[in-house]
């Protein structure tokens, strides 16, 4: 059953990353600059132009560039970025890990600490605790995150000097962008925890739980957390594209290596290759988020298994 | 076997149930009848413990189920009465059961709490039970999921739940409200003969005073919060003292000779927050006089019944 759903929802994945290849293409090219601007030398003739434009095939009709650039790309040939003149997959292999751990390291602490907050704020009997993480809630959903990143850069790493204030050296470098791009996300989590807990308790088959003689804990963590959990697991799904999105200007801000510093310069030079690379590698990196939730959620919940198939 | 007396139940501020009296003994089969919003589900809650829930509390009376007092139990002993001595049976099926767990996972669940089970042994008593519901393939369906089958199906495994550990206590609250009238008709069939085999007692509540009178021994009359008349299905039926219980009666339709009429009752139930003074009922009352608009008249014993009326017995 699972199986037949897995299958089925890879299946729509196809006609999907053809719309997103186009959409990525085309970006790129309708920004307006050239990368040939930033490659040629002062003073060379219009001639050594030609042959530069005519060697990255930039001359020729769209479709045909297209055509070639996905072809390629099924062979794991990402193209040569034009200014820093070395294979795209290479860059991208250079740079993914960084992006990788911290995504990873924000993930897990956004969701397992939303979590957690989330639930103690639906069943917490102290008003002072559900105050308490209430206004956590609502300071993360709408302190910015490069602010918050800036703030904490200027406390914990200028005056402090706890932390480092940039680069990617030691597991040190990583707390405070892990902090800056989690914040937000354990606001969200917690508050959608919090709500799907809350609408949980309130449907009718938890009468007939408390009516077998189940605890209030067995019914909170055997039967309340996985209904609650289908909302915040379609959260965390969407999440995944989100963090890398706040990656690249996290990134950026704490001067670390990675797809988004990548992304960001290459987009200065104008180098087209090295912009699909790593637009291509957000866009997957979502779809795969957005699969890996479905998946879960058709793990969980038995309806949606048989709805979809 | 379960004695209530004169409970009252609040949320806050607000008071929608008091002197509500009556017993059941084992075997007994025990109807509570009503309009909607008369305190029918409230009486079943206070009794399963579980007025919390919705930030209700019993405020007065006392309930006791085989010699112990349940209004001032504590929790985790509660907790070994409620699907281990009293078994519950709610309105809806379709919302009843767990949409995320198996048939026989929610099934097995409660002989494993309070029989002390393996899950193996329980699977077996879960199939046994559900056999004993005449549900087809039993050990199939503890494999499906409730989106999985019909409204009857569900409400047998809820049934099969409320049953799992066998209990001396049975609530079903409009066990058949939300079911096809064939239905309606095999589940109340079923819950008959599984009083008569295990010797349960039975708490029926229903609106239905057809139900009462085929399956019921004894029966209480609630309106707008108070238990106003009960005694024996056949007194009550053949005599009815209340005005409101003559009116209900008056509303079965059966065997209505050629000139008889349905007398239906004018007026509207009132609400808790508009709760008349004195008897709830005067305003609608044919036979009401001055006291009642000022003093509630209290529940009289008289023989094995009960009424509460000033002018009891009387016809209009
Ligand atoms: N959580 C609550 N807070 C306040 N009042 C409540 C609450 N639950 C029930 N009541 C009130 O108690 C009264 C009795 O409700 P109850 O559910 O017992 O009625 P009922 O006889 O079961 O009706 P029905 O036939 O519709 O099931 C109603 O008037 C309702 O407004
Ligand atoms: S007490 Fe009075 S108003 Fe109430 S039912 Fe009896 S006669 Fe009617
Ligand atoms: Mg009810």
């Amino acid at each position: 059953m699972l199986l037949r759903y897995i299958f089925f929802r890879v299946l729509m994945l196809i006609p999907v990353s053809i719309s997103i290849s186009v959409v990525i293409f085309m970006i790129v090219h309708l920004l307006p600059g050239d990368p040939i601007d930033n490659l040629i030398r002062i003073g060379s003739s219009p001639d050594d132009r030609a042959l530069l434009v005519t060697k990255y095939g930039l001359d020729q009709p769209l479709f045909v560039q297209y055509f070639r650039w996905l072809g390629a790309m099924f062979q794991g040939d990402f193209g040569e970025a034009i200014v820093l003149r070395r294979p795209v997959a290479d860059l991208i292999s250079q740079n993914l890990p960084y992006s990788l751990t911290l995504g990873a390291m924000a993930f897990a602490f956004s969701s397992i600490v939303g979590i957690i907050l989330g639930t103690i704020s639906a069943t917490t009997r102290s008003a002072l605790m559900e105050q308490f993480v209430r206004g956590f809630i609502l300071l993360g959903s709408t302190v910015p995150g490069f602010w918050l990143a800036l703030l904490m850069i200027l406390f914990f790493a200028v005056q402090l000097q706890m932390f480092p204030v940039s680069g990617a050296k030691g597991w040190d470098s990583l707390v405070l962008p892990v902090l800056t791009i989690g914040f937000g996300g354990v606001a969200l989590v917690a508050r959608v925890t919090r709500v799907a807990l809350m609408d949980a308790r309130r449907e009718d088959f938890v009468t007939l739980l408390h009516a077998k003689g189940l605890s209030s804990g067995t019914i909170l963590f055997r039967h309340l957390m996985p209904h609650a959990m289908l909302p915040v697991v379609t959260i965390l799904a969407l999440r995944i594209g989100w963090i890398l999105g706040g990656a690249v200007t996290v990134e950026f801000v704490f001067g670390r290596p990675g797809l988004g510093s990548l992304l960001i310069r290459a987009l200065g030079q104008r180098d087209y290759p090295v912009v699909q690379g790593c637009l291509l590698m957000l866009a997957l990196a979502v779809m795969l988020g957005t699969l890996i939730g479905d998946v879960a959620q058709a793990a969980m919940d038995p309806r949606i298994r048989e709805a979809k198939t | 076997m379960l004695e209530v007396k004169d409970l009252a139940v609040a949320f806050g501020s607000v008071a929608p149930l008091s002197g509500v009296t009556f017993s059941l003994a084992k075997g007994e089969t025990l109807g509570i009848v009503g309009e909607s919003g008369s305190g029918k589900s409230l009486t079943a809650m206070s009794i399963m413990g579980l007025l919390s829930m919705s930030d209700g509390r019993v405020t007065a009376g006392s309930i006791v189920f085989d010699g112990q007092e349940l209004t001032t139990l504590a929790e985790p002993a509660y907790c070994k009465l409620r699907g281990g001595r009293i078994g519950l049976i709610t309105q809806n099926p379709m919302t009843s059961l767990d949409p995320l767990k198996k048939i026989g996972t929610q099934v097995d669940s409660v002989a494993i709490l309070h029989l002390g089970m393996s899950k193996k042994a329980a699977r077996a008593n879960t199939v046994d039970i559900l056999a004993t519901l005449r549900i087809p393939e039993p050990a199939l369906i503890c494999e499906r999921y409730p989106h999985q089958m019909s409204g009857g199906m569900k409400q047998r495994i809820v049934i099969a739940m409320a049953l799992a550990a066998d209990p001396d206590l049975l609530i079903a609250d409009e066990p058949t409200t939300a079911l096809d009238v064939t239905v309606q008709a095999q589940i109340i069939r079923l819950l008959d003969d599984l009083v008569k085999q295990r010797d349960l007692a039975l708490l029926l509540i229903t609106h239905d005073m057809s139900v009462v009178a085929q399956t019921c021994d004894k029966v209480v009359v609630m309106y707008a919060g108070r238990a106003i008349e009960q005694g024996p299905v056949l007194e009550i039926f053949d005599d009815p003292q209340h005005p409101y219980t003559q009116a209900l009666v008056g509303c079965i339709p059966r065997d209505l000779g050629d000139g008889e009429k349905l007398t239906s009752i004018p007026g509207t139930v009132p609400t808790v927050l508009n709760y008349p003074s004195g008897c709830k009922f005067h305003p609608r009352c044919a036979r009401n006089q001055d006291i009642c608009t000022t003093e509630q008249p209290e529940l009289v014993r008289n023989g094995d019944s009960a009424v509460a009326c000033h002018f009891a017995g009387a016809s209009t």
